[in-house]
């Protein structure tokens, strides 16, 4: 197969960006996207051009270094994959494919389609954990729990953090990832009870970040490799509004505000 | 208010926009009594009470207050929606979501002139902002309504007001419910079938006046 | 050749642990602040580590080459970690996990260190429990457990088919506790190009910033390698692209032992091999093989027409079908060990019977269970694998039988570690699969997840306190020292040398020559014709690589054949020591298979006269040299594995 790839090439953070296109012929349909691009940097090198910067490590779905807004979608044309696990069988042959960086201002490029996700570290820091050291807790079988509740927690917990939440959103808002991280815990009862401090922490800590607000497109659920529901946000919206309504301030929550 | 997260905004949002949705309600019964061939007896009587009557005096206060929070969070969101993308893509988004959804912005805004221009020749008018028209007491919105709707302009443009409502309207339930938290699967269903059938409602209900003064009358 | 001392506690096995922790030496809380420790990696067990010691109260930097350190690839385990709880009310005990991890290693492991694992994996599951990590559990509320790899008992735990990720989201939830709290500071982005020694002691290492280029120096009172396995020797493997030998294979320049490097696992259910260009190989959960039926066609033609496409594998009538490990292993079936079953495939494939495009695969069939327990139940059982496989091969395992292939998959080899899991080097501790300590010859399915987690979480932060007491008048070390000038003047030069080379062929063309050579000479088979041929290879390889790769990109900007270009260079020389110690080895023993030693039946054939230790590599610049920790068997009887 053969393909016209136009990327975003960037030198670095602070340089000006531009699309650049480039031909690959011969790909096969069974390689997957990063082995075509694997590919397209052979070329470049053997030419004494620049290879192109993409992150990826793991390559089968899990490790979310992966990004790429291809054709306007993050991941790429097929539902629920990583762009990793994207084949070129997905694609015509002869295609025009336009692969970009994830934008947000919280996301800033660092180099061609490599973007710095370190804003989904900090927000994980301001509470995204149960708070337990490595000693001295119950045995495992102590506290029953819902298997239900057990099971929903798990699809939350699914979350890669790759970013295609925030690539996807109309608004570059990170909804999806901190509701997700929030319902994955506060599900649990052994992450339910500092579940209201950690819901207003993580909500200062994202608007700080530079993250836009959530206008419910539900493009966030659409794009997510890991079918991350938005159920979840409107759990963490309910248990927002529950701490703020009823809960005690404590001091350390005003003061990260 | 500035300070407000993110997600408290949003809630106040909603909040003022569901009462906005009972209020359009009251207001499309209203305005079916245009379509009763009484010579606008139970139109007039129904619009003089709710211009004299002290509770809807003060009714009308929280109305504005409504429309004026769920107007400025709808601008500060949006500004710093645009501020969160500083550079954009370069190719359009494709992904996979309601189109109602999109352009909340866009229509909200249409909305907000046909409001003012809908203020210009009522209620201004009511206040003594604005003069009315030759013939026509200040008061007597029966024979204004009548005289604005007798021009085919005036009645598309009407129209295409309740329609961007209306298109406003069908993600902005469903989404108000969302942002309050009240997203269940169970009931999720019904909210989003609730909302489209109620935004189909109103802006059938309020066009369904100038239609038939034009065409039937 | 010098007798390599463990430092073993004295006493019964079962009390080792307890008696080391009530004797080993602590540090004062006021002094903890004052001491650094370096972890390198932010797997399983370097981010338990960074989080334990933080929370400890030591000052700790944290390493990874990554964005974050939630993408280290132990986030790509599937199947499970073992626990000895006996929730399953089946008769297990830490003796039973013990003695299993040992046999299933075929006695290639030191029994105090297994031992203690066996006895801390409870404490494993309690902690990420509470962490938050949703393990799968029943209608009552309580964890489930299942059988895995082999096991005779239900011990395994799991969150569907992504324990690892949930088990590293947890202690990546700790160690940005810890972050936040300040004990911890991040360095991401980073590759550690070389370790320091001031006095002979692990006292920094140097560090490049791979976004900027910039060569860091960071001093310490410790440090702590967890950099993972280095599989991607074989160029094609299971691992993370990023995966590699480099933090290790620094400590092993600057003295640390290297030990059992050819011990490698092939991992029997892989995606086979599509084509040249192909960069990574995927692995399916073993869980797989708990409801699936490997075979291969009894007739050659059927396996001609089946690589053509002219027939489809439901078409192959029951008799001419050849469940192969059913017939080998009547007791055991298709749940052998990994490396058993890896083997037997790799027979049939040899002996012309292996089917797909290359001939390169055999089938694991789940019509059978399909039929047996239903749509719905395998759905909810391997839902997610079966999406995987689909997603890659276009092909739906619910349609027609799936095509597998072993593949490498973890290096049970690694820096040598004493009790302690410390190295040859004073202050420099291994951990998780950096070490070589705990899996043998052979790992065991789940107990990789144990074991990083161990060392981590419930092992280091005791040891480590044990040789800190005696640093806490060390001050803090000034990294303009001139150990730390020689080793990042060292550095730079090496990456000048790299880019300033005039060479033809790119990084990638050379990882794969290497890893031709490793896959055909040292991998699942070997024999000694083959390895001094690999030798010979390498050598040439070695010497190509300097004078003929070619590192496009600048220094001081991010550069990833820059990284490439380090990483394999120290694969090549790690591939040399690889083959020379499967050499050195005259016997089989789990994933090792040396041809020439096998029982009639083919089966490996170990030699525990003369074999019965680890092989510790000590760098001297030429040929390395072999030191030998004899392993002492007091509490299991040797015996030959057998699955029959």
């Amino acid at each position: 197969m053969n393909f016209t790839l136009k990327i975003w090439r960037q030198k670095n953070a602070e340089a000006k960006g531009g699309m650049v296109s480039y031909e690959v012929s011969g790909i096969s349909s069974d390689s997957s996207f990063f082995e075509m691009l694997d590919i397209l940097n052979q070329q470049l090198i053997e030419s004494g051009g620049d290879p192109v910067s993409f992150d990826h490590d793991c390559r089968e779905g899990i490790c979310g270094t992966c990004s790429l807004y291809i054709n306007g979608r993050p991941h790429g044309p097929v539902k629920g994959v990583t762009t990793c696990q994207l084949h070129m069988r997905s694609f015509r042959d002869g295609e025009t494919i336009h692969i970009e960086p994830w934008r947000a201002k919280a996301f800033p490029v660092i180099r061609d389609l490599i973007v710095d996700r370190s804003a989904f570290d900090k927000v994980i820091q301001a509470g995204g954990y149960v708070s337990v050291n490595s000693g001295g807790v119950p045995d495992a079988n102590t506290i029953p729990v819902e298997k239900s509740k057990s099971d929903s927690a798990f699809d939350a917990a699914a979350c890669i953090g790759c970013g295609a939440c925030v690539a996807a959103c109309s608004n570059a808002a990170a909804m999806l990832f901190i509701g997700a991280k929030v319902s994955h815990l506060a599900l649990l009862p052994q992450g339910r009870v500092e579940a209201e401090k950690r819901v207003q922490k993580m909500v200062a800590c994202m608007d700080q970040l530079g993250f836009g607000n959530c206008s419910n497109t539900y493009a966030c659920e659409a794009e997510c490799p890991k079918g991350i529901s938005v159920v979840n946000i409107a759990r963490m919206n309910r248990g927002f509004l529950k701490a703020k309504l009823m809960a005690d301030k404590a001091k350390e929550i005003r003061d990260s505000m | 208010m500035l300070m407000y997260s993110s997600i408290t905004r949003k809630v106040l949002m909603a909040l003022a926009g569901l009462f906005l949705v009972t209020f359009l309600l009251v207001h499309l019964g209203i305005n079916l009594l245009l379509l009763k061939s009484d010579g606008g007896a139970a139109f007039t009587e129904a619009a003089t009470f709710m211009a004299t009557n002290p509770i809807i005096k003060v009714f009308e206060i929280v109305l504005f207050a409504g429309f004026l929070l769920h107007i400025f969070f709808g601008m500060l969101v949006s500004g710093q929606n645009r501020a969160a993308r500083a550079t954009r893509y370069e190719c359009a988004n494709a992904s996979d979501t309601s189109f109602f959804s999109k352009y909340m912005f866009h229509t909200g805004i249409i909305v907000l002139i046909f409001l003012l221009l809908h203020f210009i020749d009522f209620y201004f008018i009511k206040t003594g902002l604005v003069a009315p028209p030759p013939g026509i007491e200040r008061h007597d919105f029966y024979h204004r309504a009548l005289l604005l709707f007798s021009s085919p302009w005036y009645s598309l443009i009407y129209i295409a007001g309740f329609v961007s409502l209306g298109i406003h309207l069908n993600h902005a339930i469903q989404s108000a419910f969302q942002t309050l938290g009240w997203n269940h699967s169970h009931y999720m269903g019904t909210v989003k079938l609730a909302s489209t059938i109620y935004s189909v409602c109103i802006a059938a209900g309020y066009s369904l006046v100038p239609v038939y003064l034009l065409l039937i009358k | 050749m010098t007798r390599l001392n463990a430092r073993i506690p004295e006493g019964p096995v079962a009390d080792k642990w307890t008696a080391y922790k009530s004797g080993c030496k602590l540090v004062n809380p006021n002094n903890k602040r004052k001491l650094d420790i370096i972890v390198v990696g932010t797997g399983l067990a370097g981010a338990s580590a960074a989080a334990s010691l933080g929370e400890l109260g030591y000052n700790v930097k944290a390493f990874c080459y990554q964005d974050t350190p939630r993408r280290a690839h132990s986030i790509a385990a599937q199947g499970g970690i073992n626990a000895a709880k006996n929730y399953a009310n089946d008769g297990d005990s830490a003796y039973r996990l013990f003695y299993d991890t040992i046999k299933g290693g075929d006695y290639r492991a030191r029994e105090a260190n297994v031992y203690r694992l066996a006895e801390v994996s409870n404490q494993i599951i309690d902690l990420c429990v509470a962490q938050g990590v949703p393990f799968a559990r029943e209608y009552g509320g309580l964890l489930t457990n299942r059988s895995f790899g082999g096991a005779q008992v239900s011990r395994t735990f799991f969150a569907r088919g992504q324990t690892g990720q949930q088990l590293l989201l947890g202690a990546y939830g700790a160690l940005s506790r810890q972050i936040a709290a300040g004990t911890v500071t991040l360095y991401n982005r980073r590759d550690m190009l070389d370790l320091v020694l001031v006095d002979g002691k692990a006292q920094g290492i140097i560090t490049r910033n791979l976004v900027t280029g910039e060569i860091e120096r960071h001093a310490a009172h410790a440090v702590v390698l967890a950099s993972g396995g280095y599989g991607n020797v074989f160029y094609l493997s299971t691992n993370a692209m990023g995966s590699n030998v480099t933090p290790a294979w620094c400590a092993y320049k600057r003295g640390a032992f290297m030990a059992n490097p050819a011990f490698t696992q092939i991992h029997p259910t892989c995606i086979p091999v599509h084509g040249d260009f192909q960069s990574k190989l995927t692995l399916m959960s073993e869980s797989l093989r708990n409801d699936g039926r490997i075979w291969v066609p009894k007739k050659l033609k059927d396996v001609e027409r089946l690589r053509h496409k002219d027939i489809k594998p439901s078409e192959i009538a029951e008799e001419d079908r050849d469940y192969y490990l059913e017939r080998r292993y009547p007791a055991f079936g298709n749940l052998v060990p990994r490396d058993v079953a890896s083997r037997a495939a790799k027979e049939r494939c040899d002996a012309g019977y292996g089917v797909g495009a290359t001939g390169m695969a055999v089938y694991l069939d789940f019509s059978d269970a399909i039929k047996r327990k239903g749509h719905d139940t395998i759905d909810a059982l391997y839902g997610n694998l079966f999406q995987m496989y689909e997603q890659i091969v276009a092909e739906s395992p619910y349609e027609t039988a799936m095509m597998i292939y072993p593949a490498v998959h973890y290096t049970m080899g690694g820096l040598w570690v004493d009790y302690e899991l410390m190295t040859t080097i004073p202050g420099l501790f291994a951990a998780g699969e950096c070490n070589f300590s705990d899996h043998g010859a052979n790992r065991l399915g789940a107990s990789a997840l144990m074991q990083g987690l161990a060392d981590g979480y419930f092992v280091l932060p005791y040891t480590i306190g044990n040789y800190l007491a005696s640093e806490i008048h060390t001050p803090r070390f000034d990294p303009s020292a001139s150990e730390f000038t020689a080793a990042a003047e060292g550095v730079s030069d090496r990456l000048k040398q790299l880019h300033n080379n005039k060479g033809k062929e790119s990084v990638d063309h050379f990882h794969r020559r290497l890893g031709k050579i490793m896959w055909e000479y040292c991998g699942m088979a070997r024999n000694e014709a083959g390895l001094t041929e690999a030798l010979y290879l390498i050598t040439e390889l070695k010497r190509e690589y300097a004078r003929g790769v070619k590192v496009s990109g600048g220094l001081d900007e991010y550069n990833p054949e820059l990284e490439k270009a380090c990483r394999v260079a120290d694969f090549i020389e790690l591939g040399e020591l690889m083959v020379r110690d499967a050499l050195q080895r005259k016997e089989s023993c789990g994933g090792h298979f040396r041809e020439e030693y096998q029982t009639s039946d083919g089966e490996a054939l170990r030699d525990d006269e003369k074999f019965a230790f680890v092989g510790a590599w000590q760098y001297t610049g030429r040929d390395a040299v072999l030191h030998r920790e004899e392993l002492q068997f007091n509490e299991i009887k040797l015996s030959q594995r057998s699955y029959k």
